[in-house]
């Protein structure tokens, strides 16, 4: 199982380095949010895939009866998952709002911060 | 809680017992305190008025606690605390030693002398878009980076404070900060991304993510585990943070976009953490990977260093130019990294709290400059020699520090860069230190020559002050910075004292491993 | 967007949500819920009524701006964990009271005001994120 969650995760990572090497934002933007699922996957399969119950201890339990799951790669991918929402959902608009102003989302056409064919500072005076 | 008869377990095996003093919660106060305050300025955003006063106030009790924090760990050692009661490893464990005391302190006053800067920089409508919670969150998560010992909160916090600062990067919505903004956001995202990965993979190999456990653990694993990939991945995920050659463009970017408050942020902040980062993650866990990879973190803080300042050589724009000096910076930091011998990791800790100063320092006086001179292009500044004498002045000792001459503070760790390269024969390091050294002061000196010295012509048309404020408050915020960049200059005993013991710190982890771990099993 | 069905059923299906969304909220006590989880669908409930009545009419009804509203929850949050100094334990230890209101027991716990504090947090900016979409597209 774990071989086979490892070809998946590569496949995820070439498709979003891929997809990041394109000059269109919005392609960017797909390919960091498929890279960011990568690493969440990644992480699911380093946590080593057990064939267990989730980690909820039952009512009238202190302790899990059983085996049970590893929960802290759930908890580490959640936080992950909380974090690359809020940054995708903010990179978003930040996208649309940058495609509104500079009228482009080629990053060869993102030139206003540091326009092209700047002369050289004064040499003397 | 109903449980049944008979299967009560007795859970305070796994939970701290002991009870916490007051002296404990230091290393978590300068994270709460921020949290605390930008919580409450989000909740009354309308008023306005009393912004930047709270502000300060939650500033100074964070700088308050930290100088407390800071002095408690020189006195007694790393002071840890493990969130929840619940032990180490499986608790987070938040652990200052004298390195990330060191930092956060220098942070919190660089954060404190801006947002008195801000009170006359930050006029009501970047108040409205959340000027002062922004920089508060900000300063949480920068604190909260220098005082965990929890290698995935490292990363929680890293994204707190990128959040922060992309909110405080758009302030504005004009549209060179848009720009900025794009490419800042999408980089930095990468390289937080890639540094999950190496989260990931050390968390399958360690099955730990407390870095004190990580630290006594390596030693074990070092013939079986994949550590150089380890280690490897965190020099790519945190030299892209710290702006290092390949992986630094986003950085001239985007820093010469926002208000000239936050661009003294970020150029004094936010380069460092990454620099932070590296230290402890190739320093202190993977030292035996640190010295395989040196040659090629030598090559890239030689070239960091070159041409960074070569970029700034060729700018006309003083953010720009600063822009490039933070890059030129942080070679230099590399260059005690890549050494990793006590003299060196002294010497790039002590830059690194030079650097925090000097650049906030510069990007200040820009601000300054703009307003008095009436641009941030070399083209059309001229004769602020004769208008304005004392930002003259404060300008002149501030170049000389930067390019690190006396009476400025760059010169001692840059002695001690030198002197530690030197020891270890590594002559293209020390030449490169010195050569950057050399072409900062040709920089700087060109920004002081054209801006300054220069006489206005008569025909150039006569540049308006943009901000009708007196700019007393604005001086007297320059020369408060300047303090501690002289005294460091002049004075640099007690400094040097403190980067050689954070320096030891990181060298002998024994420390920091058993003030996580108290009877040092586990 | 804006049709008759929608905007009758809009009412009560953000009453519902919200509603769903607390008892998801205080479920994630002992079982699977939680602060985020309820948030999230309580910031999908301002949504939808977004959608169907205009923006201007949530940000009404909410009476609150949203930014604030996760402010306020950071700062639940962050005193929750702070109730601890007193009791000379660890930042974020769970502290637990049974008080007995009318012959109920009622278990109180900083845990629980945390997680309303998440709650909040994620209300309040998920919320303020859909509503400047969704403003947007009207303008």
């Amino acid at each position: 199982m774990e071989t086979v969650l490892s070809v998946l995760v590569g496949l995820f990572f070439a498709v979003g380095i891929y997809l990041m090497l394109s000059k269109h934002v919005i392609r960017i933007l797909l390919g960091i949010a498929i890279f960011g699922n990568a690493v969440n996957l990644l992480i699911f399969t380093v946590g080593r895939i057990v064939r267990e119950v989730p980690p909820i201890i039952p009512h009238g339990f202190d302790v899990p009866p059983g085996p049970v799951a590893n929960p802290l790669p759930q908890a580490l991918i959640l936080t992950a998952i909380v974090i690359s929402f809020s940054f995708f959902a903010f990179l978003l608009v930040l996208a649309y709002r940058a495609y509104q102003e500079i009228g482009t989302d080629d990053t060869d056409g993102m030139r206003v911060a540091e326009p092209e064919g700047e002369s050289l500072p004064p040499l003397g005076y | 809680m109903a449980v049944e008869p008979g299967k009560i377990v007795d859970v305070t095996a796994a939970m701290i017992t002991a009870p916490v003093t007051a002296t404990d919660w230091l290393v978590i106060a300068p994270v709460v305190i921020p949290i605390l305050f930008g919580a409450l300025l989000l909740m009354f955003r309308h008023e306005m008025r009393w912004h930047g006063i709270v502000a300060l106030i939650g500033l100074g009790a964070m700088v308050g606690t930290e100088v407390a924090l800071l002095l408690h760990v020189l006195a007694n050692g790393p002071l840890s605390m493990t969130m929840g009661s619940w032990l180490p490893p499986f608790g987070i464990s938040f652990t200052a030693d004298a390195l990330g005391a060191t930092f956060a302190l220098t942070s919190g006053i660089v954060a404190f002398i801006c947002a008195i800067f801000a009170i006359r920089d930050i006029n009501v409508s970047g108040r409205r878009y959340g000027f002062y919670p922004f920089l508060m969150l900000l300063m949480a998560g920068v604190s909260g980076a220098f005082l965990t010992g929890d290698i995935f909160n490292l990363y929680v916090w890293f994204e707190v404070f990128v959040i922060s600062s992309f909110g405080l990067l758009i302030l504005g919505s004009e549209k060179a900060q848009i720009d900025g903004a794009t490419k800042y956001a999408i980089l930095n995202l990468v390289a937080t991304t890639l540094f999950l990965i190496a989260t990931g993979y050390l968390y399958g190999t360690f099955g730990t993510l407390n870095m004190a456990d990580i630290a006594r653990k390596a030693e074990g694993l070092r013939g079986t585990a994949p550590l150089m990939t380890l280690a490897s991945l965190y020099l790519l995920a945190f030299g892209m943070k710290a702006a290092a050659f390949p992986v630094n463009f986003w950085l001239p970017a985007s820093y010469h976009t926002p208000r000239i408050v936050t661009a003294a942020l970020f150029g004094g902040l936010l380069t460092k953490i990454g620099v932070y980062a590296l230290l402890r993650t190739l320093v202190m866990l993977f030292p035996v990977e640190r010295s395989v990879l040196a040659d090629l973190i030598g090559w890239v803080a030689i070239l960091t260093m070159v041409l960074g300042v070569m970029g700034a050589l060729a700018q006309s724009d003083t953010r720009r130019i600063f822009g490039f000096l933070v890059i030129s910076g942080v070679g230099v930091m590399l260059a005690g990294l890549a050494l990793g011998t006590q003299t060196g990791l002294s010497g790039a800790i002590l830059y690194a709290v030079h650097s925090m100063l000097v650049m906030t320092a510069l990007y200040l006086l820009t601000g300054m400059m703009k307003e008095l001179g009436g641009s941030f292009s070399l083209r059309e500044l001229a004769g602020l020699y004769r208008s304005t004498p004392l930002l003259t002045a404060i300008a002149l000792v501030l170049a000389l520090a930067v390019a690190g001459l006396p009476p400025g503070s760059g010169l001692w760790p840059k002695v001690l860069l030198v002197k530690a390269s030197l020891e270890a024969n590594q002559w293209a390091l020390a030449g490169a230190v010195l050569l950057s050294g050399f072409l900062t002061t040709i920089a700087l000196g060109r920004v002081f020559i054209l801006a300054f010295w220069r006489d206005r012509e008569a025909s150039a048309p006569k540049a308006q002050a943009t901000n009708t404020a007196s700019p007393i408050l604005g001086y007297g915020v320059l020369l408060a910075l300047m303090v501690p960049i002289v005294v460091l200059g002049v004075y640099p005993e007690p400094f040097i004292k403190i980067a050689d013991i954070a320096a030891s710190g990181l060298l002998h982890n024994a420390g920091y491993i058993s003030a996580v771990f108290p009877v040092g099993g586990g | 967007m804006r049709t008759l069905i929608f905007r009758t059923a809009a009412p009560y299906l953000t009453s519902l949500m919200l509603l769903f969304s607390v008892f998801v909220l205080l479920r994630g006590h002992n079982e699977p819920g939680g602060g985020f989880i309820g948030g999230l669908i309580a910031a999908s409930a301002f949504a939808i009524y977004g959608i169907a009545f205009g923006v201007p009419e949530v940000r009404r009804s909410m009476y609150f701006h949203p930014m604030a509203i996760s402010g306020f929850g950071l700062f639940l949050a962050a005193l929750s964990g702070l109730l601890s100094y007193v009791f000379h334990v660890p930042f974020l230890t769970g502290i637990w009271t049974s008080p007995s209101l009318f012959g109920i027991t009622v278990d109180l716990s900083t845990v629980m005001f945390f997680d309303i504090g998440v709650y909040l947090v994620v209300v309040g900016s998920i919320t303020s994120i859909a509503l400047a979409l969704e403003e947007r597209e009207d303008g």
